[in-house]
């Protein structure tokens, strides 16, 4: 890949801020993300256009829940679990939340360590994140397994209206297949990390693109964006 | 936060977020004390508009804070946080759309399906 050629003004633009800072970076014929490699611009584009997917879905599950008129199945009994004789509401599902907040957080550091050259804690932290993700994925396997026994489908279910089933996998199912990627990515970032390969700029082993810290925060874009979804999901499908 | 700006503008240049870990402690933290308080919502059986208004204000505050620290949002240039944070107020449109249709399912329903009078 051949590079733009540098002309003298490349760099040297004013970059005022507020308002004013908008028009002048997107104008002019210039890059309009300054201070933000391409990676990154497009880690938060496709991010954006996830947010469009998964807004669909939780909009379409707010219309057949409006347009349904057999009681929808009470969530909270649902996913409630008994522990010693007590059954406690949804309480498998705020574990899993504290669980996915939690490697949200050793994210945000493996970044910072990975800025610092900390390889060492950076990978361990990148491999704790993995760790957490894999660990929700297998709560969340539980919780299929227990809903399809309970003998809830995607087209009927014995509690109630019927498209609570269709929603209920649409929605963790499309979720849950976010955070399994985010697993192996999070393990193909750390490996990079140890090995070194961010400090030697070695190129990757599929798009050959050489090697540097940035890529555990555009990793950490990703993860977060996962930890942000189940924020709306938690908030709309479990408690409302 | 002028100044914070200033300072961090060197790191800012290599496209890099360099913040304290209290920074990352902090936002951990307090997005813990909000999953629980949105779990107790649902505990102590809030019902109506009180318990819809939580849940919403709950979901925005912990979805503001992973967007603004976590995703280092605060930091980025006003250019990226407008060409991200404002195509999705366009959700709102689609919301509305089926908002409408679903109420429309439902009375329509209720008047084909329902016990004849």
């Amino acid at each position: 890949m051949t590079q733009p050629v540098r002309t003298g003004t490349g760099e040297a633009l004013p970059l005022p801020e507020g308002l004013p800072g908008i028009v002048a970076d997107w104008s002019s014929d210039q890059r309009a993300f300054k201070n933000v490699s391409w990676g990154k611009a497009m880690m938060w584009i496709f991010l954006l256009s996830d947010t469009f997917i998964f807004s669909s879905f939780l909009i379409s599950y707010m219309t057949v829940r409006v347009s349904t008129t057999v009681p929808w199945p009470n969530v909270s009994e649902v996913f409630a679990l008994t522990f010693f004789g007590e059954s406690i509401p949804l309480i498998l599902i705020a574990i899993m939340t504290f669980i996915l907040i939690s490697s949200s957080g050793t994210m945000a550091m493996a970044v910072k360590y990975g800025y610092e050259r900390n390889k060492k804690i950076s990978a361990i932290l990148l491999l704790v994140t993995a760790f957490f993700g894999a660990t929700f994925v297998g709560m969340q396997a539980f919780e299929w397994s227990k809903l399809i026994a309970d003998g809830v489908r995607p087209w009927g279910n014995p509690m109630g209206a019927a498209q609570f089933g269709s929603s209920f996998f649409m929605i963790t199912g499309f979720h849950g297949f976010h955070v399994s990627v985010g697993v192996v990515f999070l393990i193909i970032v750390a490996i990079k990390v140890l090995r070194g390969d961010l400090d030697r700029e070695a190129p990757g082993f599929l798009t050959g693109r050489k090697g540097n810290y940035e890529m555990v925060e555009v990793m950490g874009l990703y993860w977060h964006f996962v930890d942000l979804v189940w924020v709306f999901i938690f908030a709309f499908f479990y408690l409302w | 936060m002028v100044h914070a700006e200033g300072q961090q503008h060197t790191a800012h240049a290599k496209g890099q977020q360099q913040h304290p870990i209290s920074v990352y402690l902090w936002i951990w933290g307090l997005l813990f004390v909000l999953s629980v308080f949105s779990y107790l919502v649902d505990y102590f059986h809030f019902q109506g508009y009180l318990r819809w208004s939580l849940i919403v204000i709950f979901m925005f505050l912990k979805a503001g804070l992973i967007v603004a620290v976590f995703m280092h949002m605060i930091w980025e240039r006003l250019a990226l946080v407008y060409a991200i944070v404002l195509p999705p107020l366009l959700l709102l449109v689609l919301l509305g759309i089926g908002a409408l249709e679903g109420d429309y399912t439902f009375i329509t329903r209720g008047i084909f399906f329902g016990p004849r009078s």
